[in-house]
């Protein structure tokens, strides 16, 4: 019950200004978000948002103008360059929306590749990638290299390697952006499972509104802050006119 | 699983020691052969300038090896057969020089070299932004990716420095036959010969390190975010 209440990401005021040219733009102008551990996130909000910096943001990909972003209750702004490296090897699996696989590596290879990272030797990370392989359906197609894999098949490996270290959080960005429905529907159910049986937590920037069915909360972002929050309950309400839609 | 979380928390509780990321030399050497085979097409233009300076460099230390062997066998025919390929020799000398022209060109050479490696090199960072950005999202540290980089560069420079420097050595001597008969292959150092060629195989895999200094910076300095930015 304590795990439940425990917040594993918390975003306080946070302020983020880009200077294009002479003039700075505010991607983000104050968010405040509190997200539990084990939670399923989804960020909505059109492109230009602010969503994308928002979640690089709660990613310790980028550092905030003003304001902080505590990762388990640690400031990612006091941290230096190993800890850093560590919180993204350890505590963070990232999933994207061009899959970003390594082109030269097998998809064994691209899976082990953090564990390797992460100080795991060559035979236990080995065995613990086909596992994961096995866990979102490729156990078979492990030496397969990423061009030889359908897009589907690419994110299910990059879903694989975001779990390599068991890490807390997983950040995806627009997962099913570059993926046709049936596929999309299939990495968003994958995500679900996996939120669900490891107690992740999965915070997921998108505008694909498959999302929502599994949401446990949707933080709606519109003009660099945060419009609402709905919870699941809540959602299931306003679901009636976005299943309409479809 | 159950043990990851252990160590996970043991990592946490005792203190940073244990919060490095590593990568392993053996691994990284790994990961670099595999690039290069990977790329290899890639690799062997970014390598063929190194290949054609290295061998040009030795082309010329063993021509003057040859030049040496034939001018210590003290015939005066072979003085004079020097003499007319265009030799500067006095009649004192027991060793061939390199005049400073011919020196100046060979450095010439091993600068544009150096130059036509950065640019490839340079090119290799820029193709590879997303992968090295990837890697950084993973975990890799500054270091992981200069280490990467440097690897890849020093075994392409010691395979291209060797290839240059056996070819150069070869057709030094084949010229060397042409134009003075298959005596000048007796007259000749071998011991000599072996060491411009081992000396310009260690140059060519010094110029390829300093060659791909200023791309690995440019590649282990890059933002995760600035990768992931990028398009295609």
């Amino acid at each position: 019950m304590e795990r439940e209440k425990h917040n594993i990401v918390r975003v306080s005021n946070v302020i983020k200004s880009f200077k294009l040219g002479k003039v700075d733009v505010q991607a983000l102008k104050g968010i405040d978000l509190e997200i539990q551990a084990g939670h399923y996130i989804s960020i909505m909000g059109p492109s230009g948002s602010g969503k994308s910096t928002l979640f690089n943001m709660i990613g310790g990909l980028d550092k905030p103008t003003s304001g902080k972003v505590f990762i388990d209750e640690v400031d990612i702004a006091q941290l230096d360059a190993y800890e850093l490296a560590w919180l993204r090897c350890r505590k963070i699996g990232y999933i994207f929306q061009t899959f970003n696989l390594i082109q030269v590596m097998t998809a064994l290879e691209n899976v082990t590749l953090p564990m390797t990272f992460a100080g795991m030797n060559s035979d236990d990370a080995a065995k613990k990638g086909i596992r994961l392989l096995d866990l979102v359906g490729l156990g078979d197609r492990f030496q397969h290299k990423p061009s030889e894999l359908s897009g589907g098949q690419q994110q299910r490996v990059a879903v694989a390697r975001a779990l390599a270290n068991d890490p807390a959080i997983i950040l995806a960005d627009e997962p099913t952006g570059n993926l046709d429905l049936s596929t999309g529907e299939e990495i968003i159910a994958l995500l679900k499972n996996l939120s669900d049986e490891r107690v992740v937590t999965v915070i997921s920037a998108t505008h694909d509104f498959k999302m929502l069915n599994v949401s446990d909360q949707v933080v709606w972002i519109r003009d660099g802050r945060v419009d609402k929050i709905e919870n699941r309950e809540e959602l299931s309400i306003s679901l009636g006119t976005i299943g309409a839609r479809e | 699983m159950t043990e990851i979380r252990g160590d996970m928390a043991s990592a946490s509780t005792t203190d940073q020691v244990s919060r490095l990321v590593v990568l392993p030399f053996n691994k990284s050497i790994e990961i670099s052969f595999k690039n290069i085979r990977v790329r290899f097409f890639r690799s062997m233009i970014t390598t063929m300038s190194l290949v054609l300076a290295v061998s040009f460099l030795c082309f010329t230390n063993v021509g003057m090896h040859v030049a040496d062997g034939l001018l210590a066998s003290g015939d005066p025919d072979k003085r004079q057969a020097l003499i007319n390929a265009g030799y500067d020799i006095g009649p004192q000398d027991t060793s061939v020089a390199a005049t400073a022209k011919q020196r100046w060109i060979v450095i010439l050479s091993l600068v544009v070299c150096v130059v036509g490696i950065v640019n490839a090199q340079l090119m290799a960072v820029t193709e590879r932004f997303r992968e090295i950005g990837t890697m950084k999202c993973l975990g890799a540290l500054d270091r992981f990716i200069l280490q990467l980089f440097f690897l890849e560069a020093g075994m392409q420079g010691l395979v291209g420095g060797g290839i240059g420097a056996l070819a150069g050595a070869f057709f030094s001597l084949i010229t060397a036959t042409t134009s003075f008969g298959a005596g000048a292959l007796i007259d000749v150092s071998w011991l000599n010969v072996a060491g411009s060629v081992l000396w310009a195989t260690l140059v060519g895999f010094f110029l390829s390190l300093v060659g791909v200094f200023y791309p690995a910076i440019v590649a282990a300095k890059m933002q995760p975010v600035e990768a992931m930015r990028t398009e295609h």
